[in-house]
């Protein structure tokens, strides 16, 4: 069967995303889990270990505290307590810290800093794996053993007010609630307020014992003006004065019959310099944790630096605290200061208790058990502390007794450190069968791409693909036979879990068949290049054909590219390669331009004359890239340019590299230099909204001369009128201002303006789509330009600039600059081919994606562009809002591509090169990457740095298989033949 | 007569052989002179190491490259073939200062664009800028003159005609694909002291330069039977 080298490309690509989706699964492993069942309840706690006399305490220790008020503040950073800010802002609990009955600890919270996994995290104690990021927008119930649950089972009322997704991680549990949803990023006083104001009934009423609260205030404001805003100097002293009435009441409530009451203060995650989380760095790692009890010692006021901890210390804590069973998957130890008052035996007790739940943990998920460090150090604190017991039931001497069971108490917290260490290193245990798997398939259809780039790349831009032959084919049965006997192999002998076992059947068959199908088509396109080669060099004739440079470095650029992504600082800073790169290239098309504008001697001179005489009238679609000596005659139509457009074209890079490096100070991203001062923020801080409001206004003028000439008069219109909606959404927002509106205005979500631009948006690519139906319906007249594709670039744009911030307006405007001097100047007169033009769109929209201020880092996406124009959170549209305005570099450049091609009348086959140059294009660096992963998987930085670079690729792989194939849907010329 | 166009060939085949000893003899000096600023200034100044005192280094490599190859230049007179009268000679000395320092600042116009910071670092970078067209332009200035029509001819294809044009060639290439690769290690985060701006393109593009004087030689000698260059 003969297919078109753009059908053929879209279909490895989509194949190609099943190959990576299934190497996703198997890489982000499964947390630690324990396997027995739920009936946790009704086991007996662990008795006293005890040598000779026999232990009389082995009922569950009693609670330590009455009551606990659990204040989670969304985004709380060590330095916003501990730090200069908490000195300045709160100054109520910095006396706590430093005077009052308390204990402050810097908590660490692990990666992926989000905060659903956080609040598993503090409940459950267990590390949540990375996948739980995706579901993060859509939490179900938690089933796994916490802290609320078992308070819960045992009776104890729990109220909740603050983020939502308590309420569906905990839809049982609460005897009363208030949740607000956490989506409207812009909202910085109603989602606090909603919290608060439930506060002194609930505080007068004192009919509950576990109290949450959960303040989500100060993670929009880092999100929407990052963490050194004047809003979070407000927002942190209105926390302080919540934090003082909590505990003011708390203490006139407090009986000297019951146990005192404790109240814990935590940050769920820090905020990166940006504003954001999500990532690794210290300051988005890096929670307070204030535990305040009068059950504690008062400080004399000496200020040390408080200790740092784990974040699931807390499920540990709080359990033992309350006098329930810890978490059975937690692999936290308890914080020993809180107990540091009580009696040495309960002390030593409650640390059993916690070493014994740490190390039946370790049994179920490490077999070999026996040879870890942590058990060994368990069971010599076991042997002591059962010594411990006898002398302390033989009534040994106090000081005897004091200094031993000291010595004991260390023991155990080595112990459960070490423990808990191991335990953490067991999340990184990866399903190894399914990643290899998917790397199969994923480097099959490389291979397949790579070997079929003569045929795909030739003039007719058709291959075979023998469809047929694999049914048939010996090769195809024995491979299907082979993967099939390893499947069963691997399955039945497999120790841990393996998603690619657990799938069904017809799954995994297909699964296997694919991979080895693909194999027979690899090796049916490998013996037909061999062949080809070998009657290539009978033929002496054809010599090798020598690579311009151009093609040189866009090949060795991409090459390069994917070479670096092994190193976590080029993964860090991978903007800074792609623009090296695309300066390089404007640069190199600079030289290249100067060379043909004045041709050195006069040899060449004759030969471009001789070039520029009326080449190829023909009308044949014969356009080869390797036919060099054809392209160069054609090229030489610069010599025909008049004056000033020569000049134009000689100043052409330089524009685009000034643009470049305008775009480069504009959002600082990355990891070293993010900390610099840029000219976003600048634009984005409260004082500059005039400035910002000058140049969105400009921006979106220009944005609307550029983007629509030669365009249909509605579409103008259009175009326009969604142009002022954006402006108008965003002063309704409060980002810019409008001339007549002096005072500001309340803020609002501005959900009218923005449905207002969406109607502009849908009409665009309505009228796009329809266009592109009837020229392929009607499909009569060649010459007729498509103008359905431009409507649809149009419609593109509308919807990014009501998406991008404000500020990113400049990014948008120069990437329709960048595209209108480079299609006039650069790759119309220099007659560029399609996979030149392919690559280079690829790398300005990659380049793009970095100029809007993302990085591989989680913490760089921007969410609130989700909610733009949406009352309440929608799953499917906020997650494509979301996608789009993240990745609308690229996209806009691919746009422009199949535009641009579209509407370049030279060849039919241009299109089709096209796609099958962007889908190697971003295959190459998707496959050397599962390479590169699989074999650092114990680096260092492979969750930080690795991984979410590993979620940025799947993501780009998926937007590709998209753009293939709006590819294939907009080439006409199937349509033609 | 049958002999005539034989003996050209080989008078013409030790000319060359000559000429690419000289070649080889001129660029050793020109690296014994890169050598020399290395060791030569901790003889006179406290302190003095290429990595701390770099934007010294920097100044003094360039004068003592610059100096070498101005009087390789007068020694060696390459270019028989331009015809100069000394009443100029003033204009075209003044001509080619003007030139190296155009190619200064356009040299420190690229690298803003490529993402030096533009305010801060100016010294360095424009030293940088400096030490680049010391080993870029100074060379041109001092074969071709300050002539562009005849430097566009040099890097275009096939347009060199002479053993020392072509050397040119390679060493100013070789130079900048030095810069070029110099930046590469800068995003890394190993905290090495070379890794700050400019030192690490600097350290590359004196490394190019030295190896594009290296092989240029080399190369020459190895094609020497490829190699023919048009006679103007």
């Amino acid at each position: 069967m003969r297919l078109g080298s753009g059908t053929f490309a879209a279909g490895c690509v989509v194949i190609e995303v099943l190959g990576v989706a299934l190497f996703l699964r198997g890489f982000f492993p499964a947390p630690v889990r324990s396997f027995s069942g739920p009936e946790h309840h009704a086991e007996t706690p662990a008795p006293e270990p005890s040598a000779g006399a026999t232990s009389n305490w082995t009922n569950r220790p009693p609670p330590l505290f009455s009551k606990v008020v659990i204040m989670l503040i969304d985004g709380l950073r060590d330095d916003f307590v501990f730090g200069s800010k908490g000195v300045k802002f709160m100054p109520y609990t910095t006396y706590l810290v430093e005077k009052g009955a308390s204990h402050s600890f810097v908590a660490e919270a692990k990666p992926p800093t989000v905060t659903m996994p956080r609040i598993k995290a503090l409940m459950t104690g267990s590390l949540p794996g990375f996948i739980d990021v995706v579901r993060n927008l859509n939490s179900p119930a938690l089933l796994e053993d916490n802290v609320i649950t078992q308070a819960w089972a045992s009776g104890r009322r729990i109220i909740f007010y603050g983020d939502e997704t308590w309420v569906k991680l905990f839809p049982r549990h609460f005897v009363e609630y208030d949740g607000t949803t956490s989506f409207f990023v812009s909202d910085y006083t109603e989602v606090d307020d909603n919290v608060t104001r439930h506060l002194d009934a609930v505080l007068k009423r004192g009919d509950w014992d576990v109290l949450v609260l959960h303040y989500l205030g100060l993670d929009h404001i880092g999100h929407v003006s990052g963490p050194h805003s004047p809003l979070i100097g407000r927002k942190l002293g209105e926390m302080d004065s919540i934090l003082m009435r909590i505990h003011t009441s708390l203490l006139s409530q407090e009986r000297e019959t019951s146990p005192p009451s404790l109240l814990v203060l935590c940050g769920d995650h820090g905020m990166a310099e940006r504003g954001g989380h999500g990532a690794s760095s210290v300051e988005e790692v890096n929670t307070a944790l204030l535990l305040i009890s009068s059950a504690f010692e008062r400080k004399p006021g000496d200020v040390r630096r408080p200790q740092h901890v784990q974040q699931t210390d807390v499920a540990a804590t709080l359990a033992i605290g309350l006098g329930l069973p810890i978490p059975k998957h937690s692999v936290g130890c308890l914080l020993l200061p809180v107990v540091a008052e009580r009696a040495m035996r309960e002390q030593l007790r409650l640390l059993h208790l916690n070493a014994v739940q740490l190390c039946r943990l370790l049994q179920e998920n490490v077999p070999s058990y026996e040879r870890e460090p942590g058990f060994e150090q368990f069971q010599k604190s076991e042997r002591l502390h059962a010594n411990w017991v006898r002398l302390y039931l033989e009534d040994s001497h106090a000081d005897v007794l004091l200094s031993l069971g000291s010595k004991v108490r260390r023991q155990y917290s080595d112990a459960l450190r070490t423990l808990s260490l191991a335990l953490s290193a067991q999340g990184a245990h990866y399903d190894v069968y399914s990643m290899l798997v998917g790397a199969v398939v994923v480097l099959e259809v490389l291979a397949l791409l790579l070997l079929s780039v003569p045929q795909a790349l030739g003039a007719t831009a058709e291959l075979d693909v023998p469809l047929s032959s694999p049914v048939s084919c010996l090769l195809f049965y024995l491979t299907l036979l082979l993967l099939g006997a390893v499947h069963v192999i691997v399955c039945t002998s497999a120790e841990s879990s393996c998603y690619f076992c657990s799938l069904a059947w017809p799954a995994v068959a297909t699964v296997l068949a694919l991979a080895s199908a693909l194999l027979c088509a690899v090796a049916s396109a490998l013996t037909r290049t061999l062949v080809g080669g070998e009657l290539l060099r009978r033929n002496p004739a054809h010599s090798g054909p020598r690579w311009p440079e151009l093609d040189l470095l866009l090949l060795l650029g991409t090459l390069g590219h994917a070479a670096s992504l092994g190193s976590s600082s080029f993964v860090e800073e991978e903007h800074q390669t792609w623009y090296f790169l695309v300066n390089t290239l404007c640069l190199a098309l600079g030289h290249d331009i100067c060379r043909r504008c004045f041709p050195g001697d006069d040899g060449d001179r004759a030969e471009w004359l001789a070039g520029a005489a009326p080449t190829r009238p023909d009308k044949s679609p014969r356009h080869d890239v390797l036919d060099l000596d054809q392209r160069r005659k054609g090229r030489s139509s610069l010599d025909a340019l008049r004056g000033p457009e020569k000049w134009m074209v000689l100043a052409s890079p330089w524009l685009v590299l000034s643009c470049c490096r305008l775009l480069r100070s504009l959002n600082h991203t990355g990891v070293q230099w993010a900390h610099r001062p840029d000219l976003g923020h600048w634009l984005a801080s409260s004082h500059h909204k005039a400035e910002l409001s000058v140049l969105a206004a400009l921006c979106l003028l220009a944005i609307f001369m550029l983007a629509h000439r030669r365009c249909s008069p509605v579409s103008r219109v259009a175009m326009a009128l969604g142009l002022l909606g954006v402006y108008c959404y965003r002063a309704a927002t409060g980002h810019l201002l409008l001339p007549w509106q002096r005072e500001s205005k309340g803020i609002s979500k501005g959900i009218v303006e923005a449905r207002f631009v969406y109607v502009f948006v849908l009409g665009l690519l309505f009228m796009g789509t329809k266009d592109l139906l009837k020229s392929r319906v009607i499909a009569a007249d060649h010459t007729h330009q498509p103008t359905g594709l431009r409507d649809l670039h149009g419609g593109l744009v509308l919807l990014a600039a009501l998406l991008v911030r404000p500020h990113n307006l400049p990014v948008l405007l120069c990437s329709l600059l960048v595209q209108a001097v480079m299609t006039r100047f650069v790759w119309r007169p220099l007659r560029h081919s399609a996979a030149e033009v392919t690559a280079m769109h690829y790398w300005f929209g990659q380049a793009f994606f970095y100029f809007q201020g993302n990085s591989n880092n989680i913490a760089t996406v921007d969410i609130s562009a989700g909610f733009v124009g949406l009352n309440t959170y929608m799953e499917v549209p906020a997650m494509f809002l979301t996608a789009f305005s993240t990745y609308a570099g690229p996209v806009l450049w691919a746009s422009h591509l199949v535009n641009f091609l579209s509407s370049d009348t030279r060849s039919g086959s241009a299109l089709r090169h096209a796609c099958f140059c962007y889908a190697l294009l971003c295959s190459l660096p998707v496959s050397a990457y599962i390479l590169l992963v699989t074999s650092l998987r114990y680096h260092l930085f492979i969750w930080s740095v690795f991984s979410p670079k590993l979620l940025y690729e799947g993501m780009h792989l998926l937007l590709t298989a998209a753009v293939c194939l709006s590819f294939v849907a907009s080439d006409r010329s199937h349509a033609k033949s | 007569m049958s002999a005539g166009p034989f003996q050209i060939a080989t008078q013409e085949y030790t000319m060359k052989n000559t000429d690419i000893k000289r070649l080889l003899y001129t660029h050793l000096l020109c690296i014994f002179s890169i050598i020399l600023s290395i060791f030569i200034p901790s003889f006179f100044l406290d302190n003095f190491s290429v990595l701390e005192t770099h934007l010294t280094w920097l100044c003094i490599c360039s004068v003592f490259v610059t100096a070498v190859n101005l009087v390789l230049y007068l020694v060696v007179k390459p270019n028989t073939s331009t015809k100069r009268s000394s009443s100029h000679k003033v204009t075209r000395f003044l001509k080619c200062c003007i030139y190296f320092l155009m190619s200064c600042f356009l040299f420190h116009v690229i690298f803003v664009l490529y993402g030096a910071p533009l305010i801060e670092l100016v010294l360095e970078t424009f030293l940088f800028a400096v030490i680049l067209s010391t080993f870029t332009t100074v060379p041109c200035l001092c074969l071709l003159g300050p002539n562009v029509k005849a430097w566009l001819r040099v890097f275009s294809r096939n347009g060199v005609t002479s053993i020392w044009e072509n050397s040119l060639q390679i060493t100013t290439i070789s130079s900048f694909v030095g810069t070029w690769l110099g930046a590469f290690p800068i995003p890394l985060d190993w905290e090495r002291p070379w890794q700050v701006w400019p030192i690490s393109c600097t350290l590359g593009a004196t490394f190019g330069y030295v190896a594009g004087l290296v092989i240029s030689p080399l190369w020459i000698y190895w094609n020497r039977k490829q190699l023919t260059y048009k006679t103007n």
